[in-house]
C-alpha cells in the first residue's frame, strides 16, 4: 500500500479525480432532470404512479449490467466513461423523483393555497415557494445519491473505466490486500466529504431550518 | 362591492357544491358565509379571487366581471387570509408580509417598511419582522396573515376561517382587534366561519347556507337571532339566540347609585352601606374591586383582598343588554356593576330592572308588526344590507 502510493502517485491522483467527477456529475445532472419529474408527478396525480414505479425499476438494475448495455442504449463506445455518467444519473433520476414528488406533495394545502391567493403564477409559485420549501427533503434525498454514487462507480473498473476502484481490481489480481484496503479508506473519505459539503449547501439554502422558537 | 351573480359551481362528478348563489356583498361591509360543512361557503369564497372556476354565472367586483381578469392580477388586488395563517415558512415575518408588494415590483425598502408599518397596525412588534414564521405562536401568526393580507392596501378582502385554529381566548382578541382594524379601514370583506357565534360577532350582514350550497337566508345578525326563516336556520343559530340577541340592543335605564366601601374599611362601615348584606368595594381610582359580605367582618376583620368575592362580571354604563344582564345576573349581591369608559363605577342594575326594558322592548317589537324583515330587501337570495343595487 505504501509503495503504491509512492510508487504511482500520479495514478492515485488521477483515479481520484476520476472517482470525484464521475460521482458528482452524475448527482446534479440527475437533481436537474428530477426536479421537473418529481413536479409533473405532485402535480398531475395520476403520473405518479407510473413515474415512482419505473424508477424504483430501474434502481433495481444492477450496475454493472448497465454499464454494460449503455453503450448499445446510446451508441458511446465501451469503455467510454460517459457510459459511468448516463448509468448513474439514471440511477440519482430513479432515487430522486420520488423524493421531489413526496416533498411537494407534503408542503401544508394552506401554504399551498396562500401562494396561489396572493396571485403567484404556476411557475412563480414552484421556484419561489414550493421547491425552497422542498429543499430540506431533497437535500436527505440528495445524500443518500451522493453516497451510493461514490459506491456505484467503482464497480466501473470492471469495465476498464479507471477509478478509486481500480485499487479494487488491482489489489484483487495482483493479492495485494493494502490496495484494497487503500481503495476503501478513499472512497470512504470522498462519500464523507461530499456529504459534508451537500449538508453544507442545504444549510446555507435553509436558514428558517435552524431559527429556533425563543 | 362582489356581486354574485347566480353563480353555479357543479363538479365534473356531478356534485353541486354551489347552487345559484346570488348575493351583494357591500362596500366596506363584513359579509360572514356561515354554514355547515358541505354548505359550499369555501367554494363561494374561492369562486371570487378565482381560486375555483365558476361553472356558471358570474361574479362581479364593482362593475368588473372577475372572469376577464387575468387571475394573478385579479388575486394580487384581493387580500386573503386562510386558516392556520398559511405563512411561508422559508420566508421571515417581513418578507412574507411583502410578499404581494414583491410580486406588484415594489422595491424592496419601500416593501419592508410597508411591512414593518402593517407589524404594528396588527398589534404585532417589529421585533419579530427578521424572525420566521415557525417562531411566533398561533395567534402571532394570524396576525402576520391578516398584515400580510392588507400589505398591498387591497379594497377587498376574503377570509377563510381565520381565527378557527387558534384558543378561544386568543380568537377572542383577535376577532375585538380585526373589528378594531375594520373600523379604520373600511375593507369590503367577505369571511368565511362555520362558527354562528362568531358569524353573529363580526358580521354586518350574515348569509347562512346550507348544504348543496343554497342560501338559506341573508340578514344582520340581529335579524337572524330573532327572525330566523326556517327550522335549518332555526337550529343552525342555535338553542339560546333569544338571549343571544339581546348582544344588539343597548339599554336605556338609569343605574342606581349605592354608597361603597374601600379597602380597610372596618364592619361598621361596610354594615352601614351594605344592601341585602352585600357591600361593593372600589380601589383608589374608584373602580370596583369586588363585593363584601358584611357578615364576614368578624372579630374586628377589615376589608381585605382575601374577602373580595370578583365574580361579577362588569358592565359598560352604555353596554347592551346581554352585559347588563350578564352582570346582573353573575354579581352575588345580584345587583350588576356598571362603570364608565374609565373604568370607575357609576351604579348597579338589577335583573329585574333589565327585565323591564326588555318587556318594554318586546312590547314595542309587537306592535310594530313583529319582525323588521321586511326593511331589508327580503330574507332570501337577493337581499342585502344596502339593498339590491
Amino acid at each position: 500500500m505504501i509503495d503504491f502510493i509512492r510508487d504511482r502517485p500520479d495514478d492515485l491522483i488521477a483515479w481520484t479525480w476520476a472517482h470525484v467527477w464521475l460521482s458528482v456529475l452524475p448527482i446534479v445532472l440527475g437533481l436537474v432532470i428530477a426536479v421537473p419529474l418529481g413536479w409533473v408527478a405532485a402535480r398531475y396525480r395520476w403520473t405518479y404512479p407510473p413515474l415512482t414505479n419505473l424508477a424504483g425499476l430501474l434502481y433495481t438494475i444492477p450496475s454493472l449490467a448497465l454499464f454494460v448495455v449503455m453503450p448499445s442504449v446510446i451508441g458511446t463506445k465501451i469503455l467510454s466513461p460517459i457510459n459511468v455518467v448516463v448509468a448513474l444519473t439514471v440511477y440519482t433520476v430513479a432515487l430522486l423523483v420520488r423524493v421531489v414528488a413526496d416533498a411537494l406533495n407534503a408542503i401544508s394545502p394552506e401554504v399551498r393555497a396562500s401562494a396561489t391567493a396572493m396571485g403567484f403564477t404556476g411557475f412563480g409559485r414552484f421556484l419561489r415557494v414550493e421547491l425552497p420549501i422542498a429543499v430540506p427533503v431533497i437535500v436527505a434525498g440528495l445524500r443518500v445519491a451522493a453516497v451510493s454514487n461514490v459506491s456505484l462507480v467503482s464497480v466501473a473498473a470492471l469495465i476498464g473505466v479507471s477509478q478509486l476502484g481500480s485499487l479494487f481490481t488491482e489489489g484483487f489480481q495482483r493479492n495485494v490486500l493494502g490496495l484494497v484496503l487503500l481503495g476503501i479508506v478513499l472512497c470512504l473519505l470522498l462519500a464523507l466529504v461530499l456529504d459534508v459539503l451537500i449538508v453544507a449547501a442545504g444549510r446555507l439554502l435553509t436558514p428558517w431550518q435552524r431559527a429556533v422558537r425563543s | 362591492m362582489i356581486r354574485f351573480d347566480t353563480v353555479t359551481k357543479r363538479y365534473p362528478d356531478g356534485t353541486v357544491a354551489v347552487d345559484g348563489l346570488d348575493l351583494i356583498a357591500p362596500s366596506g361591509r363584513i359579509t360572514v358565509f356561515v354554514g355547515p360543512s358541505g354548505c359550499g361557503k369555501t367554494t363561494s369564497l374561492r369562486m371570487i379571487n378565482r381560486m375555483i372556476d365558476i361553472t356558471s354565472g358570474r361574479i362581479w367586483l364593482d362593475d368588473v366581471d372577475t372572469a376577464t381578469v387575468d387571475e394573478p392580477t385579479l388575486r394580487r388586488g384581493i387580500g386573503y387570509v386562510i386558516q392556520n395563517a398559511g405563512l411561508f415558512p422559508h420566508r421571515t415575518i417581513e418578507d412574507n408580509i411583502a410578499t404581494v408588494p414583491y410580486l406588484l415590483g415594489w422595491d424592496r425598502r419601500k416593501a419592508r417598511a410597508r411591512s414593518l408599518e402593517l407589524m404594528e397596525r396588527v398589534g404585532l412588534s417589529t421585533g419579530f419582522a427578521k424572525r420566521y414564521p415557525a417562531q411566533l405562536s398561533g395567534g402571532q401568526q394570524q396576525r402576520v396573515g391578516v398584515a400580510r393580507a392588507l400589505a398591498a392596501d387591497p379594497p377587498v378582502m376574503l377570509m377563510d376561517e381565520p381565527f378557527s385554529a387558534v384558543d378561544p381566548v386568543v380568537r377572542s382578541e383577535l376577532q375585538d382587534e380585526f373589528l378594531r382594524l375594520q373600523s379604520e379601514l373600511g375593507k369590503t370583506i367577505v369571511f368565511v366561519t362555520h362558527d354562528i357565534d362568531e358569524a353573529v360577532k363580526l358580521g354586518d350582514q350574515i348569509a347562512v347556507l346550507r348544504v348543496g350550497g343554497v342560501l338559506a337566508q341573508l340578514a344582520t345578525p340581529d335579524e337572524l337571532l330573532t327572525d330566523p326563516v326556517d327550522d335549518f336556520v332555526a337550529g343552525f343559530v342555535g338553542r339560546d339566540r333569544g338571549y343571544r340577541a339581546l348582544a344588539f340592543s343597548s339599554a336605556a335605564l338609569t343605574p342606581t347609585d349605592e354608597p361603597t366601601v374601600s379597602l380597610g374599611d372596618d364592619a361598621r362601615a361596610v354594615a352601614a352601606v351594605a344592601q341585602h348584606g352585600w357591600a361593593l368595594a372600589l380601589d383608589g381610582d374608584h373602580r370596583p374591586i369586588g363585593w363584601v359580605r358584611a357578615a364576614a367582618l368578624t372579630d374586628g376583620k377589615v376589608v381585605g383582598p382575601d374577602l373580595l368575592h370578583r365574580g361579577g362580571t362588569v358592565a359598560p354604563a352604555s353596554g347592551t343588554l346581554r352585559e347588563l344582564l350578564d352582570a346582573s345576573l353573575s354579581a352575588p349581591s345580584g345587583r350588576g356593576v356598571l362603570v364608565d369608559e374609565s373604568g370607575a363605577f357609576v351604579g348597579t342594575v338589577t335583573a329585574a330592572e333589565v327585565a323591564t326594558v326588555i318587556d318594554d322592548e318586546l312590547a314595542e317589537r309587537r306592535e310594530s308588526g313583529g319582525n323588521r324583515r321586511g326593511e331589508y330587501g327580503g330574507h332570501g337570495a337577493g337581499g342585502s344590507i344596502g339593498g339590491p343595487e
